[in-house]
This record gives structure tokens, sequence and C-alpha cells, in this order.
């Protein structure tokens, strides 16, 4: 099978992160500091990313300000042909450090935002006064005239504030927000109890964006992601497995999503021993659920397989232990039942207890 | 917003007209986005300069390609509407 070029690559450069977030997107094996890429392998990985076709290039983490070489890595990427996006909390910049980003031709700023106020923020990130600085950042921002993107992370205890949140990316001058409802894999998986929303949450959510979207055209362009266990069809995850997107982690794992290494049968290719197009073509993990032959009913015979791609792999891997299932949030699934009872459970712990996300070991153990 | 043919359109900063060369295509790249662009689409953007109006640009459209003015200036609202309510293209006046 020859598969189009991906479009997107995510590049992880660091799982270093001054923030703890417990809905932390990394895996819980976070990769070890000392096997991290260098700057030269990272330039060659975005060479042969736009070479393969990549378009679009988001500089993420951790926290992709924790590299020193951001700038230069920037600079590469826009050498290279790349769009450049950088993920951030935002802590690790300072305006210096901005500027230099813009001496480097970086396109634009997404900044991550964990509650609309100090008390939420800094108690969601596990991080003291982050928020303050946070606030003084986007401040920087917008004085370069980054174009911006605020990107609100929703869950039970912060879901009141999504009315605050949108108002906060209008006043910062952003053109987009993302709102996207936590996604339970990794660390999010162990504080399902302190995050589900409830299902009316979910409705009320649901309910702002619409409205939003429809007083703010033009001025706000909203991106939302519902939360998945309250609905009836899954999340089209990644577009389709292997179709658009590629990512790399920061030891130069090359992944089809960031959430793959929870398959435990996939084997996973590095940068550092084959070529990025040969993995994105010929890689194992990557042509394991390209397409729709590999699909079980009853996606093969329905008509939105080409829509939602049978849902999220690592989902039905979490939920079902089978990540060749249908996604158990689909109506259709005969498992369909699994998911309601788990939100119903989840949502209604009456714990708000976190646990957060550690740390990336810095040296692999020794035996001396 | 809607459009207004005596306004300035042009691309703001981080979006930007880009030849991708693996398939051979203008594409318009923008914050989490990648538009294909057909020939009109490209021809369209390639005027944007936020110092004609909306009207100049069709109307120098029209010359060029030897079509109607009315139908290029109703194509080029329809077009620039939908990246307007994007924000990838903005209007001054
Ligand atoms: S989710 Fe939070 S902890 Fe994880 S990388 Fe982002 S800011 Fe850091
Ligand atoms: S049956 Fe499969 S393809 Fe059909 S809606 Fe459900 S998950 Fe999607």
């Amino acid at each position: 099978m020859t598969a189009n070029p991906p479009i997107a690559m995510l590049a992880e450069l660091t799982h270093r992160c001054p923030l703890s977030c417990p809905y932390c997107s990394n895996p819980v094996e976070l990769a070890r500091i000392d096997s991290e890429l260098s700057t030269e392998e990272w330039v060659s990985v975005f060479q042969q990313a736009a070479a393969l076709g990549v378009l679009q290039l988001h500089l993420s983490g951790g926290e992709p300000a924790s590299r020193r070489d951001l700038t230069d890595l920037v600079k590469a990427a826009r050498d290279a042909g790349l769009y450049t996006n950088l993920i951030t909390s935002g802590i690790g910049l300072n305006e210096r450090r901005l500027k230099e980003l813009d001496a480097a031709g970086l396109d634009h700023v997404q900044l991550s935002l964990q509650g609309t106020d100090a008390e939420m923020a800094d108690r969601i990130g596990g991080y003291k006064r982050g928020f303050e600085r946070k606030m003084a950042v986007s401040e920087w921002i917008s004085a370069i005239g980054f174009p911006l993107t605020l990107n609100f992370v929703m869950h039970r205890q912060n879901l009141h504030q999504l009315e605050t949140a949108i108002q906060m990316a209008v006043d910062m001058g952003a053109r987009r927000i993302e709102v996207a409802t936590v996604q339970f894999h990794g660390w999010a998986m162990q504080n399902r109890n302190a995050l589900m929303p409830s299902r009316d949450q979910a409705r009320e959510a649901s309910r702002i964006v619409a409205e939003a979207r429809a007083r703010l055209k033009g001025t706000l362009v909203i991106d939302y992601v519902p939360a998945d266990y309250h609905a009836n069809y899954p999340k089209p995850c990644m577009g389709g497995w292997a179709s658009t997107g590629i990512n790399v982690a920061p030891d130069g794992i090359v992944l089809p999503c960031h959430a793959a290494q929870t398959i435990p049968h996939l084997k996973f290719d590095n940068v550092r021993d084959l070529p990025l197009a040969e993995i994105w073509h010929n890689g194992s993990a990557f042509n394991a659920y390209r397409g729709t032959d590999w699909m079980p009913e009853p996606c093969q015979s329905c008509d939105r397989k080409e829509i939602d791609f049978g849902g999220c792999r690592c989902q039905a891997m979490a939920l079902l232990g089978d990540p060749a299932a249908t996604d158990p949030v689909c109506v259709k699934s005969p498992r369909h039942e699994v998911v309601a009872q788990l939100a119903e459970g989840f949502s209604s712990s009456g714990s708000d207890e976190l646990s957060y996300r550690a740390q990336p070991p810095k040296l692999e153990p020794t035996t001396q | 917003m809607s459009v207004d043919p005596n306004e300035k359109p042009f691309l703001p900063r981080g979006v930007r007209l880009h030849f991708d060369k693996v398939r051979d295509d203008w594409v318009l790249l923008a914050p989490e986005r990648a538009i294909r662009l057909d020939d009109i689409g490209l021809a369209i953007l390639n005027e944007l300069d936020g110092e004609r109006s909306l009207s100049m640009i069709a109307t120098s459209l029209a010359e060029k390609y030897g079509a109607p003015a009315d139908q290029v200036a109703t194509d080029c609202v329809e077009f620039l509407q939908s990246l307007v309510d994007r924000r990838f293209v903005e209007l001054r006046q």
C-alpha cells in the first residue's frame, strides 16, 4: 500500500516541563533527558519531514522552551520550508527569547490555559505563579504580533470557566481558541475520578461553544473537542491512523499518534536508525491500522467508516484491551455500555484529588 | 462580518502562500490548516496587498482573464468571505 504523505508533524522536543498537569498527553513512561535527539538530529528530521511532504510542524513537548536550542530549531524548520507552530505553556519564555523566536521566523504560538484564574490554573498545572507568568508571556506575544491560539483543556473541575476562557481569548486578541475536553490516555487515565465531566457539563459546554461560535464569527475561531465518553460517535482520531499526521518523540521514536505506545504489540522505529520516509511508508506500526481493511464489524459495513475511521485505537485498547476493536464510544459498538457506565461512575466520584505527572528521569539507571 | 467590495483585503501575519513541491500545488498555510488552492483561488490571493480594494482587484482580474467584471467580483467575495470567517484573510478600510 502506498500511503499519501503526511501533512503535519508533532515534534515532542522534550518531555521536560515545569508544569505537571494531571492529564498530560505525554506517555506515562517519559523519555529520559539524556536520550533526547540533538540539535543536528532534529534539524535532519525537519528536513526529511519537508521532503516527505509535511507542511505544518508543531513544536511541542513537554515544554519546548525547556530546550535551549529552541530558536535554532525554529530557524532550521523555517529554512526547510515548514510552517512552525510553538505549543507552549509559556513557562520558560521571556521577552528576549520571544523576540529571538520572532527573528527566527516562528509563524504561530499556541498557549495552553489550565484555568482562567491563578487559583485554578496553578492547582491544575501544579506550578505556583504559573498563571501570572503566562499572562505576562501573553502580553509579549501580542506586543510582538505573533498570531495566537489559546488552548483550554476542560474537565470537571474547570468546565465552569469556559465562558471566561473564550472571553480571555478575545481580550488577548487571539484568532483561535481550542477548547478540548480532556482525552483519557496516559496520565489522565489515573485521574478519571477527578476529571471526568458529568453529562450535564458536557451538554452545557456544547451549548456555550455553539452560542459563542455564532456570536464571534469572524473574530474568534473555536475548535471544539467534546467529551467523548458522553458522545454517540467517536472522534476521528488523527483523521485516520497514519493518514495525515506523524509524531516524533524526544528520543527519536516515530509514532502514528502520541498515545500509540499504549498499544503493547506495536513496534516503533527510530529516526536514529531509519529514514523518516521509510518509517512512514513501511513501518509496521504505521501500517497496522492504516486505511479501512483492518476494521472489524460494525465498522466494516458502516457508512461512517471514512468519517471517523472507527474511532481511537488507543481508546479501544484502554477500555477493551483490544486496539483493533470498534471504539466503544460508538453507539454501534457491542461494548458501548462500558463507556456509559465508566462515565457515570467517574463523574460522580465526588473526589477532586489529582495525581500529577512526573518529571522525566535524567540518566539511565547505573548499576555501580 | 460580511465582505464589502470597498475594503482592502490582505493576508495577516501567520497566513502565507506556499508552493508544495511534493504535491506540485499551491497551498495557503495558516494556523493548524493547509488549504489547497485551485488556479482561481491562487490568482485572487496573489492580488491581495492591503492597498487595493476588493473591487479594484476584481476589475484587474477581469481584465487579465477576459471575464465579466461582475461575475469575477461575485466569485471574489464568495471566496474571500469563507477565508475572512476563518480569520485567514483580514480587511482594512
Ligand atoms: S500538559 Fe501540562 S505537564 Fe504536560 S507538557 Fe503540557 S504543560 Fe507540561
Ligand atoms: S461503527 Fe465504526 S465506523 Fe461506524 S460510526 Fe461506529 S466507530 Fe465509526
